[in-house]
């Protein structure tokens, strides 16, 4: 199978050329210090000039406090990092002229499209799931139990938002002519999805509502709205579907 | 058979003709020699056939089979090489060329043997374990030759092989081209006149998207063939020049005649009859030469002469 083919070429990239490792180390990172730094929040007040005062008003840290850090975290530097990864990987192969070296022979360009989603995705499963376990065992050591399967369901969540943004930044990968126009639409429509989610009403619609329902689920709240999951499921298929119908005609 | 046959290509980018009803017949075996100026449409013409490309209309067969607009179906059985031809950097030329045999399906014993076939005809043997992002453009192009090659293709497109290489390179790789017409059927585009001359069987000149002429390479050396003398004198006769060349000029069988430092070129009507009135006249005038030889056009003259007359 071709896409299997290009698939291995994909991955095997990721690690030659760090962005693999660079995924792992800064989400593995924050994965670790989260419920650290939630923990120690206080004792770090204490050390700012004038931070005694705030002290007795800080609340004893808690496990959702830790959560709370590790999302905001995970998912900022998830997202720019997907963002940055993502930007030339139509763009420079067509500028280049590897693709054309590549898509003169027997490579579907579906395959070629979809191996470049799943490579980065898989880059983000690992380093997500890596993260998630560093972060269970350090909430874990410094605050007590979670509920593993709500844990394990966050997780998933954040991998689905990080994704939204892989298949968006794709697309415009393969619509403009350079990395950084690919990028700049894609921070524009992370600015812009942020505004409209902020909208009464449309936020639980958009990808953001992953997240908020990920801090719902482990705060022992019950989930009632998927919506914004199967959005967020929309976009990347629709992305992904558009980016393809687009590259099949493109001229290389 | 693996003959290739275009017709009636047509291709516009916004408002320019790039192929303009364009013509094609190659002979299945044949190397094909692809000429013609800068912006000719030879390379729209390549990526079409490559499938890199759309035509807005006309149509492309290998062998038998009408592949319509661009080659797409075909690519199990193409070899291609760009003009510039652009690898991963991170990868080494023996991981490139096992990644291009993973994508022809060959099997892992076979591609891993003709990945060592290739790298030692390619001459990279040394530097197969080498990051391609390391290499020379002569190295790049070798390799590009390699990975062109790694499917034992039906029809092999080359756009400007050799521009890359160095004249032992070159040489090299106009033999390796030479010897894949029992195997393939090779097109190639080139400017560089003299390597389509050396190993081409067959030629067709294209300009502005628009075939010209295309025939056997020998054929169209004698069709247009302007019959020429040349004749190279010696040193001394340096003072009888001038006066020789006025009657050379008056001589029956002589249209023209131009001189070119101790050299004079003849255009003639019939050579043999000009040969003749020459050595007679240079015998009642006591006049010396070092060579009287008929010179044939070069594919180069035919091609300013075709491309020049379009213009």
């Amino acid at each position: 199978m071709n896409f299997l083919t290009a698939f291995n070429k994909e991955f095997l990239e990721q690690r030659r050329t760090r962005k693999f490792l660079i995924a792992l180390v800064v989400l593995v990172l924050f994965g670790m210090t989260s419920p650290l730094m939630a923990k120690m929040t206080p004792q770090i007040m204490t050390m700012v000039p004038g931070g005694e005062a705030f002290v007795g008003l800080i609340p004893e840290p808690t496990i959702n406090d830790a959560v709370a850090q590790y999302i905001k975290n995970i998912t900022q530097f998830g997202i720019l990092l997907a963002l940055v990864f993502s930007m030339g990987s139509m763009t420079v192969e067509k500028d280049k002229g590897t693709a054309a070296m590549i898509l003169s022979k027997p490579m579907p360009r579906g395959s070629f499209l979809l191996a470049k989603f799943a490579s980065l995705a898989l880059t983000f499963i690992i380093a997500v799931v890596i993260a998630g376990v560093a972060a269970y065992y350090y909430t874990y050591f410094l605050f007590g139990q979670m509920n593993l399967l709500n844990w394990l369901t966050l997780n998933g969540l954040i991998v689905l938002y990080i994704l939204v943004y892989i298949a968006i930044t794709l697309l415009y990968s393969t619509l403009t002519r350079t990395q950084y126009v690919a990028i700049g639409l894609s921070f524009g429509t992370l600015i812009f999805l942020g505004i409209l989610g902020s909208l009464p009403g449309f936020g639980i619609n958009l990808p953001d509502a992953l997240i908020s329902n990920a801090s719902l689920l482990m705060s022992g709240y019950p989930v009632t709205n998927w919506t914004g999951l199967w959005v967020s499921l929309g976009i990347i298929v629709v992305s992904i579907t558009t980016a393809w119908l687009v590259f099949r005609k493109q001229e290389l | 058979m693996n003959s290739v046959k275009i017709e009636d290509l047509r291709k516009k980018y916004g408002n320019v003709n790039a192929l303009d009803g364009l013509n094609i017949q190659v002979e299945s075996g044949s190397v094909f020699g692809f000429l013609g100026p800068n912006g000719a449409g030879k390379t729209t013409t390549l990526r079409i056939l490559a499938g890199l490309a759309q035509a807005d209309s006309g149509s492309i067969f290998f062998g038998s089979e009408n592949t319509s607009k661009s080659g797409t179906d075909q690519k199990a059985r193409l070899g291609y090489l760009p003009e510039e031809p652009a690898f991963y950097g991170w990868m080494s030329p023996r991981e490139y060329l096992d990644y291009v045999g993973k994508i022809f399906k060959l099997a892992t014993k076979e591609r891993q043997l003709r990945v060592d076939q290739l790298l030692e005809q390619s001459g990279l043997k040394e530097a197969a374990k080498r990051r391609i992002a390391g290499f020379s453009r002569g190295m790049r192009q070798r390799l590009g030759i390699a990975q062109a090659l790694m499917n034992h293709p039906s029809f092999l497109l080359l756009d400007e092989p050799v521009s890359a290489l160095d004249p032992a390179g070159r040489k090299e790789v106009l033999e390796m081209i030479e010897g894949l017409s029992s195997e393939c059927t090779v097109i190639m585009s080139s400017h560089i006149l003299a390597d389509v001359e050396r190993v081409c069987d067959t030629v067709g000149i294209i300009n502005k998207g628009k075939l010209i002429t295309q025939a056997k390479k020998q054929d169209l050396l004698d069709r247009y063939a302007i019959p020429a003398l040349e004749i190279t004198t010696s040193n001394g006769s340096a003072s009888l020049m001038p006066e020789w060349k006025l009657r050379l000029e008056k001589l029956p069988a002589i249209t023209g005649v131009t001189v070119e430092g101790y050299r004079f070129h003849l255009a003639v009507k019939d050579v043999h009859t000009a040969q003749q009135e020459v050595m007679q006249d240079a015998l009642h005038h006591n006049v010396t030469f070092e060579k009287l030889e008929v010179v044939k056009p070069s594919l180069e003259d035919i091609f300013m002469q075709l491309t020049g007359s379009q213009k």
